[in-house]
């Protein structure tokens, strides 16, 4: 408990508003269907009303109540992500692994076929996969869609854990516990694992991120079942109730403003947390100017030999922010990149 | 030379498990494009379903590895056959048309948001803490926004509130007919005005936010304080010592945006109606068109490859540490 507060008061206050932000959304998603003032499929007479004491968000064209679709939607989109999630990033911890462990051919292959599955541009894809699968029996719910951003959203990470993985394997307790007679799956397991778990983390916190902005872009452009009442079907159906041209704002605007907030939530947590493992980001807010020279207040030196600093916690903490994922892996920029394709 | 040469080989492999998979996801998914139509056309007799597989060429056709080999031969002579969903235009001049749209608004509307992210960057990480550099969390907001929110925000007050721009297609049809014309090209630049801004606006934070953060580290660099501490302007500071090497990873990221061009704002698109080619390549996911998908897909994944290649290239000649891996190896 101590150790979280230190950890709290460490945190720039962008990444506070990160945490916060995302504590608002995962309540919502809790208890918000507990809630639900009305059943958000039922149709009313009162169509396309303003928001008003009935209806906080107003309500569809259809005379449907916003604020329960937006309750569900919230959870629905982050139970979606969330699965998506755990699914990749098992599958990235599987692959890499073997992949460094086994080495060889097999590592040959499997590394080609992340490097390869990294360059494939993923939304088209995505697209080509759903519109088959979309308006037959096995594209209902939210499986399908669960099933196919899983299927693509691994390589990232498995690229990671595997580069993480030979260098845990090349270390000297795990020759000792070979020496031992430990079978494969238990170094495995016990050994090699437990000391990437920081590194699984993050990987989980980068997948979900991606899975929100996919699934709503899916969602939105009608790929998805649209009687679930994610975020993005909320935005499917006004965009296809016209609630532009009847000026329903009240319609598209919560759904919409939710994702935002979401990501820039996430994005938040992350650029704070490379804040405060790098110390010249930081420092760049306490640069102080003395005869219109830039000074810095601590010497930007590097101290050789010391540990990597970044221990408990704090290195827990570091470890979400997607700047970990790029030092670890040695990779280039892979931000622009995964970003550029999500659009 | 050796790096290049794998790289090479690498992208080729990528390639080839990409038209593979193009070739095996519409035979292993549920409901084909026959199925499509006579669903759409439920008037239909059972013995249409014949007539529709000869036409389409879907039918049975000897086996996979035939088919697979027929398919290869057909991709690399370009010839997708015709379009279920536009039936009888061929697809590769469907795709034609959709491909110099997209190139036009996105690529045009990728550049500036570039070169305005970069400067801003540049200025924001060379000024960190400054007022710039606190704007950054609403610079984040922005990027967080989804593209096609902000593309519905931009309709309803610039089109429908306003009816300052023009909120759906390329240009206008009924009163123009295209061609070199002022009227005609005017008409297109009102059109292409909103889907561009909603492109530049919501990826200039990324740009910036790389640009900044790699400044702010390059700023902190000994050789910048030497050129400070030897009197020099802070305009030739800035430019020739710190961005100049901070620019290295975000051409990196240029290149790289410069391959999704083609696969556009596959979104936004559809958002404004415009006749790129996400528009394409969603109807033809929901018309279950399968020769159009194959051939947008195979587009947008060759642009991308090409892209890759074209950096790696660039890089090399560009960043003398890659050459001198090159040479320890």
């Amino acid at each position: 408990m101590k150790a979280l507060a230190r950890l709290w008061r460490r945190l720039p206050g962008t990444a506070k508003a990160g945490v916060i932000m995302l504590g608002v959304f995962l309540l919502i998603a809790i208890i918000g269907p507990e809630v639900t003032p009305y059943n958000p499929s039922v149709t009313t007479p009162l169509q396309a009303a303003a928001p008003s004491g009935a209806h906080l968000f107003g309500t569809t064209q259809t005379g449907q109540d916003v604020l329960s679709q937006f309750l569900i939607g919230v959870r629905l989109t982050l139970e979606l992500a969330f699965w998506v999630g755990v699914i990749a990033t098992a599958l990235s911890v599987i692959i890499g692994v073997t992949a460094a462990y086994a080495g060889g051919l097999v590592d040959e292959l499997l590394s080609l076929l992340t490097n390869v599955f990294l360059v494939i541009p993923a939304l088209p894809l995505l697209i080509v996969l759903l519109g088959f699968l979309n308006g037959t029996s096995a594209g209902q719910g939210q499986l399908p869609v669960i099933f196919v951003l899983s299927l693509l959203g691994w390589p990232w990470g498995a690229r990671v854990i595997r580069a993480q993985a030979l260098s845990i394997r090349s270390r000297d307790f795990i020759a000792a516990t070979r020496e031992t007679g430990e079978r494969s799956w238990r170094i495995i397991g016990f050994d090699v694992i437990p000391n990437m778990v920081s590194l699984i983390a993050a990987s989980f916190v980068n997948t979900v991120l991606y899975a929100v902005g996919a699934s709503v872009a899916l969602a939105f452009i009608g790929l998805t079942d649209p009687n679930q009442w994610s975020l993005g079907t909320m935005l499917y159906w006004a965009q296809l109730g016209n609630a532009l041209q009847i000026g329903a704002w009240w319609w598209y605007v919560p759904p919409g403003l939710a994702v935002a907030l979401l990501g820039t939530a996430l994005v938040l947590l992350n650029t704070g947390i490379d804040e405060l493992s790098n110390p010249r980001l930081r420092d760049a807010r306490s640069a102080t100017k003395i005869a219109s020279r830039r000074v810095w207040t601590t010497d930007p030196t590097p101290v050789f030999g010391a540990p990597d600093g970044h221990r408990g916690l704090a290195g827990l903490a570091r470890s979400f922010s997607r700047k970990s994922l790029i030092d670890e892996a040695g990779v280039g920029t892979g931000n622009a990149e995964k970003a550029g394709e999500l659009r | 030379m050796q790096f290049l040469l794998r790289r090479l080989a690498f992208y080729l492999v990528a390639f080839w498990v990409a038209i593979t998979l193009n070739f095996f996801i519409p035979r292993a998914m549920p409901g084909s494009a026959v199925d499509a139509v006579l669903a759409k056309f439920p008037q239909l007799l059972p013995p249409a379903r014949k007539a529709l597989e000869a036409t389409l060429g879907t039918g049975n056709q000897g086996s996979l590895w035939s088919q697979y080999l027929t398919y290869l031969n057909h991709v690399f002579h370009l010839d997708f056959g015709p379009s279920l969903s536009n039936y009888p235009a061929p697809v590769t001049s469907i795709v034609a048309n959709g491909v110099y749209w997209t190139i036009g608004l996105v690529g045009v509307a990728t550049v500036i948001a570039f070169i305005v992210g970069t400067g801003l960057g540049i200025l924001a990480g060379w000024r960190a803490g400054g007022r710039l550099d606190r704007s950054l969390p609403g610079m984040m907001f922005l990027q967080a926004t989804p593209y096609f929110f902000l593309a519905l925000l931009l309709i309803q007050v610039f089109g429908i509130t306003l009816h300052v721009f023009p909120v759906a297609g390329a240009y206008d049809g009924i009163n123009y007919t295209p061609g070199w014309t002022w009227p005609y090209i005017a008409n297109v630049l009102d059109h292409a005005f909103l889907p561009a801004l909603t492109i530049v606006v919501t990826s200039v934070a990324g740009w910036m936010l790389q640009m900044r953060n790699v400044m702010v580290t390059t700023v902190g660099e000994d050789y910048v304080m030497a050129a400070q501490a030897k009197g020099l302007s802070d305009r030739r500071v800035v430019f020739t010592y710190a961005a100049r090497n901070a620019l290295l990873p975000q051409l990196q990221g240029f290149g790289l945006a410069i391959g999704f061009v083609i696969s556009g704002a596959l979104v936004m698109e559809i958002v404004f109606s415009y006749p790129g080619i996400g528009y394409l390549l969603l109807n033809a996911a929901a018309s279950k068109d399968t020769p159009l998908m194959q051939a947008i897909f195979l587009l947008i994944t060759v642009a991308v490859l090409a892209a890759n290649l074209l950096v790696d290239i660039v890089l090399v000649f560009v960043d003398p540490r890659i050459r001198a891996r090159e040479v320890a190896r």
